[in-house]
Order: C-alpha cells, then sequence, then structure tokens
C-alpha cells in the first residue's frame, strides 16, 4: 500500500467550491482518486465537511462510497489525490493518528459473535489503548441502549442489536469523525428508526458525521449536506439547495372540476412561467402544475385568477422534489449519457 | 509508533476466548493430542525387553516423531484461520481501523497460537514418559528416558509450532478459502518435520551439539517467517479482495 504525497492542496473537483481552510474543516478532500488494476473506482472526488456535520454520502451500488471511506479512514491508499481528516494530512506517516481520532463502521457489524457484547467492547477499547475502558464501555453502551445486554453473547443478538452494539465500538474512543457506512443496511424500519435516533444523538454531541447511503429518505431526514457521487462527484449540497438547483419551482392546484380555459386562466400571469395539466389528478377533481419564480408570490395571484375564473379551488399547495427526484435526475442523466 | 504490548494483549486475550468458545478448536485441541499419544505409547508399551537394540531404537524414535506431530499439526490448522477467519466473519476491518499494526496483530496470533499448542504438546510429551515410565517394560523405559532424542523433542516442540503457526498465518493472509488455507498450511508444515525424522530414526545422529544447531536453523528460519509473514499482511488487499478489481 503506498501513498500519494501529502500536501491536501493540489486538485480541483465537482465540489472543490465547497472547500475550507483546514483546521475548520472535520475532513478535507481533494482531487481523490482509486483505481483498483484498470477498473476507476472513485475519480477527482473533492469536498470539504465542517466540524460537528452530518454529511450524506450517496450513490447507486459501486459508486465508490465504501472505497471513499476506506480511503480516509486508512485502510486503503489512493492512487491520487489528498485528504485531510481530523485536521492531519492523510498520509502513511499519520495513518495511526488519525486512526485515534475516528471511527468506522463499516456495512457489516463485524462482531465477534462468540464474544459477549462487553467482550467485544473491551477488546477494541484495548486497541485504542483507552486509559478508562469500564467508563467508556459503559457510556457507550448507555448511549445506544444496550446497558443491559452487556453479557449476551454477540451471536444471539438481533441484527438491529448488533448494528448498535457496532455503533456502540465506534463510540469508545471519542473520536472527532464518524465513518457509518449504509448503517441501516438489512435493518427493518424499527431498528432503522433507533439507528437515526443515534445519529441525531451524535450530532448533538458535536461529532462529525459522514454516512454512506443510497437511502434517500434517510440522507434527507438526517444530514446537513449531501453528495452525490458516481465514481465522480456529481453534486454537493444542502437537500433543499439541491432541489432548488435542479429543479424549477412549481405550485400544484387542485380545482373540483376542469377548467373550462385554463390557458386563459394562466397565461399571462407575472409570475407564472408556465403550466401544464396534472395528468394524475383523481375523479371529477382536475389538477394543474404551474411553474413560477417564487411560490409565495404566485400563490395568491393564482388563487384570485381561479376565483376569478368561477373554479372551485381545492388545494394549491408548492410542488415538492424530494432528494430522489434530485438523485435519479442525476444518476440516470449520468447513465443516460454513458450507454 | 512502537510495538504494543497491551495491543498484542488484547489480540491473545481475544484470542483465547474465542478458542475456549468454539467447538471446533475445542474439538481439535482435544482430539489431536489424543491421536498422537495413542499410537506410540501403545508402541512402547507393546515392545519387549527382548528385542534387539536397533528395533528398540527405531520404535523409541518412531514413537518420539510421532509426539512431534503435535506441534506441527496443531497450530497450523488454528493459525490458518486467523486471518481468513477475521476477514470472513467480517470482523478485520473494524479491527484494522483501530490503531493496531499489523506487527502486533500477527505477534497476537502467533503467541496465542503458540501457547495452547506447546502446552499441550508438552503435556502429551510427559503424560508419554510417565506412562512408560509405570507400564513399559523397565529396560525399554530405562532407553526412552534416555534416549538422546528427548533433549532434541524438548528443544523442536516450540520451534516447530512457531514454523507451522507462522505457515499458517502466511497462507491465512493469502488465501482465498478457509478450507484451502487448512489444507495447504498442513502440508506446508512438513519440510522442516523431514529433518526431525531423520534424528528420529538416528539416520543424523541427534548429539547435542546437532540438537541445538538445529535449534538454531529453525530459530533462523522462524524469524525470517515472521519477517515474511509481516510484508505478505497487506491491509488494502485483504479488505478489498484478492481481485483488486472489486469496487464497492
Amino acid at each position: 500500500m503506498s501513498w500519494p504525497g501529502g500536501s491536501p492542496s493540489s486538485g480541483s473537483g465537482a465540489g472543490s467550491g465547497q472547500r475550507a481552510t483546514v483546521g475548520a474543516a472535520a475532513i478535507e478532500v481533494s482531487g481523490l482518486t482509486k483505481e483498483f488494476g484498470r477498473r476507476t473506482a472513485v475519480e477527482d472526488v473533492s469536498f470539504s465537511v465542517a466540524r460537528g456535520e452530518v454529511f450524506g454520502f450517496l450513490g447507486p451500488n459501486g459508486a465508490g462510497k465504501t472505497t471513499t471511506v476506506r480511503i480516509l479512514g486508512t485502510l486503503i491508499a489512493p492512487t491520487a489525490g489528498s485528504a485531510v481528516v481530523a485536521g492531519i494530512p492523510l498520509i502513511r506517516a499519520n495513518e495511526a493518528e488519525i486512526r485515534r481520532r475516528i471511527s468506522i463502521m463499516p456495512e457489516a457489524p463485524g462482531l465477534y459473535r462468540r464474544l459477549t457484547v462487553t467482550e467485544n467492547l473491551e477488546f477494541f477499547a484495548r486497541l485504542y489503548g483507552l486509559p478508562d475502558r469500564q467508563a467508556r464501555m459503559k457510556e457507550a453502551l448507555d448511549v445506544v441502549g444496550l446497558g443491559d445486554r452487556a453479557q449476551d453473547i454477540c451471536g444471539s443478538l438481533s441484527k438491529g442489536l448488533r448494528q448498535r452494539v457496532a455503533l456502540a465500538r465506534t463510540l469508545l474512543n471519542d473520536p472527532e469523525v464518524m465513518f457509518l457506512d449504509e448503517p441501516t443496511s438489512g435493518l427493518d424500519p424499527v431498528a432503522a428508526h433507533e439507528v437515526h435516533g443515534l445519529i441525531n444523538t451524535l450530532r448533538q454531541r458535536g461529532v462529525t458525521v459522514f454516512i454512506t447511503t443510497h437511502r434517500l429518505d434517510e440522507a434527507e431526514r438526517l444530514c446537513d449536506r449531501v453528495a452525490i457521487l458516481n465514481t465522480r462527484l456529481r453534486t454537493i449540497g444542502r437537500p433543499d439547495e439541491l432541489r432548488h438547483t435542479l429543479f424549477s419551482r412549481s405550485i400544484a392546484v387542485t380545482t373540483a372540476a376542469p377548467l373550462g380555459d385554463p390557458a386563459r386562466v394562466f397565461t399571462g400571469l407575472p409570475a407564472v412561467q408556465g403550466w401544464r395539466a396534472d395528468e394524475l389528478s383523481a375523479g371529477s377533481t382536475a389538477g394543474y402544475v404551474l411553474t413560477v419564480s417564487d411560490p409565495v408570490r404566485a400563490a395568491p395571484e393564482v388563487t384570485r385568477a381561479l376565483v376569478a375564473a368561477g373554479a372551485d379551488v381545492l388545494s394549491i399547495t408548492e410542488a415538492r422534489h424530494s432528494l430522489e427526484d434530485v438523485y435519479l435526475e442525476l444518476v440516470e442523466d449520468q447513465e443516460g449519457r454513458s450507454r | 509508533m512502537s510495538t504494543s504490548k497491551a495491543r498484542i494483549g488484547a489480540v491473545v486475550r481475544k484470542e483465547f476466548t474465542e478458542f475456549r468458545r468454539s467447538r471446533f478448536i475445542l474439538a481439535t485441541m482435544a482430539v489431536f493430542p489424543v491421536l498422537f499419544l495413542i499410537s506410540p505409547t501403545a508402541t512402547i508399551l507393546a515392545t519387549k525387553a527382548s528385542v534387539s537394540g536397533t528395533k528398540l531404537d527405531n520404535h523409541i524414535g518412531l514413537s518420539l516423531m510421532i509426539l512431534l506431530l503435535i506441534p506441527v499439526f496443531l497450530p497450523s490448522t488454528i493459525a490458518a484461520y486467523s486471518v481468513i477467519g477475521e476477514r470472513d466473519q467480517g470482523t478485520l476491518e473494524p479491527m484494522l481501523t483501530t490503531p493496531i499494526r499489523r506487527e502486533e496483530l500477527l505477534i497476537g496470533k502467533a503467541v496465542a497460537n503458540l501457547v495452547p499448542a506447546v502446552g499441550l504438546a508438552y503435556l502429551v510429551f510427559g503424560i508419554f514418559l510417565a506412562v512408560v515410565a509405570i507400564g513399559a517394560d523397565p529396560v525399554v523405559a530405562s532407553a526412552v528416558w534416555h534416549a538422546p532424542q528427548l533433549i532434541a523433542e524438548v528443544f523442536y516442540v516450540p520451534l516447530l509450532a512457531a514454523w507451522s503457526i507462522w505457515v499458517g498465518l502466511a497462507i491465512s493472509t493469502k488465501a482465498g478459502d478457509n478450507r484451502v488455507a487448512q489444507q495447504l498450511s498442513t502440508l506446508a508444515s512438513l519440510p522442516p518435520f523431514a529433518l526431525i525424522a531423520l534424528m528420529s530414526f538416528q539416520v543424523i545422529t541427534p548429539t547435542l551439539t546437532i540438537a541445538l544447531s538445529l535449534a538454531g536453523a529453525l530459530l533462523v528460519i522462524d524469524g525470517a517467517a515472521y519477517l515474511l509473514v509481516s510484508k505478505l499482511f497487506d491491509r488494502e488487499r485483504l479488505i478489498t479482495g484478492t481481485g483488486a478489481n472489486r469496487v464497492t
């Protein structure tokens, strides 16, 4: 395993505009590239994550999410590019110090199934050389709500509980940066909800959390910012910011019956830039989607026009695009171009 | 960063706990020594004082050689599982995200394998000598107790075990399949055993000088094997898979 040069200042990529100064950011990545033989897993990726931020790393299977985490976690070396993790340049000489300050929860919990919860945690506490092992273990177990399961054999725990033990393990060394790789993969909704609660707890404790996921609802709910990766970084920003950047804003209008001449009602309104009938309208009601520059200004104007046209207005709402829309737009766009 | 005894100790401690709870390992540790104890003990107990000197020497040589199979086979099977087993159960990656160095991991694994293997080998050896002293013809028992191979036996138990462990660990870091690793390590741990066999049958007369020289050579080989295994332990290949093209 060989590491390229240690300077964090070289390279550029899709997210280079988001870079913060070294020291202010918990993670700073510049031009990161990883090749496995002839195959490129990650290409020229740059971004930064602020301290205390919950950052989502989204992408389809094989997008390079786990590879990026492994590089930042010093498990594998990048082919090119540089990074700073927990304020420390990612070079071979700093590997051990970086590992002391971070923790990684891989997709599989990775517990010794024949050992008890306590024995698992104690092993890792010893590897970190923690002086106050018992107190740390108790605190970590309390955070994940497993204080009463400390003596259970890990192999006897449900998948959700094992995930919580793995999360407790990542808390042991009181990390500055925590990498969670698909933390709710394979969990039922209740267990996933519990993990979400734990991540929110970490946020409150000021831990920088880097989550890889392809669960968009999870990313939208938990993350301050998200990056969408598909070997290259496709975009980065706050979920609402991405929606607004990618999609024009619109309002959805539902009337009790179809308008006689919708073009006459909507065309000419200053706040409305365009309109179309919503084909998904149910029963005798009619729906229209209006492209607007500012929904707050457009809604009263549209309401007045509809009332003037004698329409019975059932609802006027801002049409919201989900992060899923953003994701599909970006990922499918790239896949379409590569076909 | 220097090698940490605490981290090595953590690995040893964890391995011992896992051994205690693994039926496969417990069965291996219980059955192997018993199997290797039966044949030499029976051979010596059945040997009459009237047999020729050559035949007596052969019986003693064969018996002591079989006892030396314990430190060869017992740790190799378990060591072969050490690294690949961690990888298969998904524990290698979390462990490597801690400050542990590969040398600490490997030494910890080796010590955890060495202690029970050597302990059991000496125990079985002790039982053999005790049974021989009690049950064998006094002339035969005296021949066993005064056989020059006894010195070699004492030296070679830990050295052969160490060799088997490093071979097992080396294969475990490279193999893609657990069963293949165990089979290969058993075979690969045999070469130094050939030399011991020559001594057991007194093709090479095991004088103290020869025994010590060969023990020294084995010690050097064990050291070299440790360095080789450290080189073979490639964190990136172990985590991403041998294909190197697998992207996750």
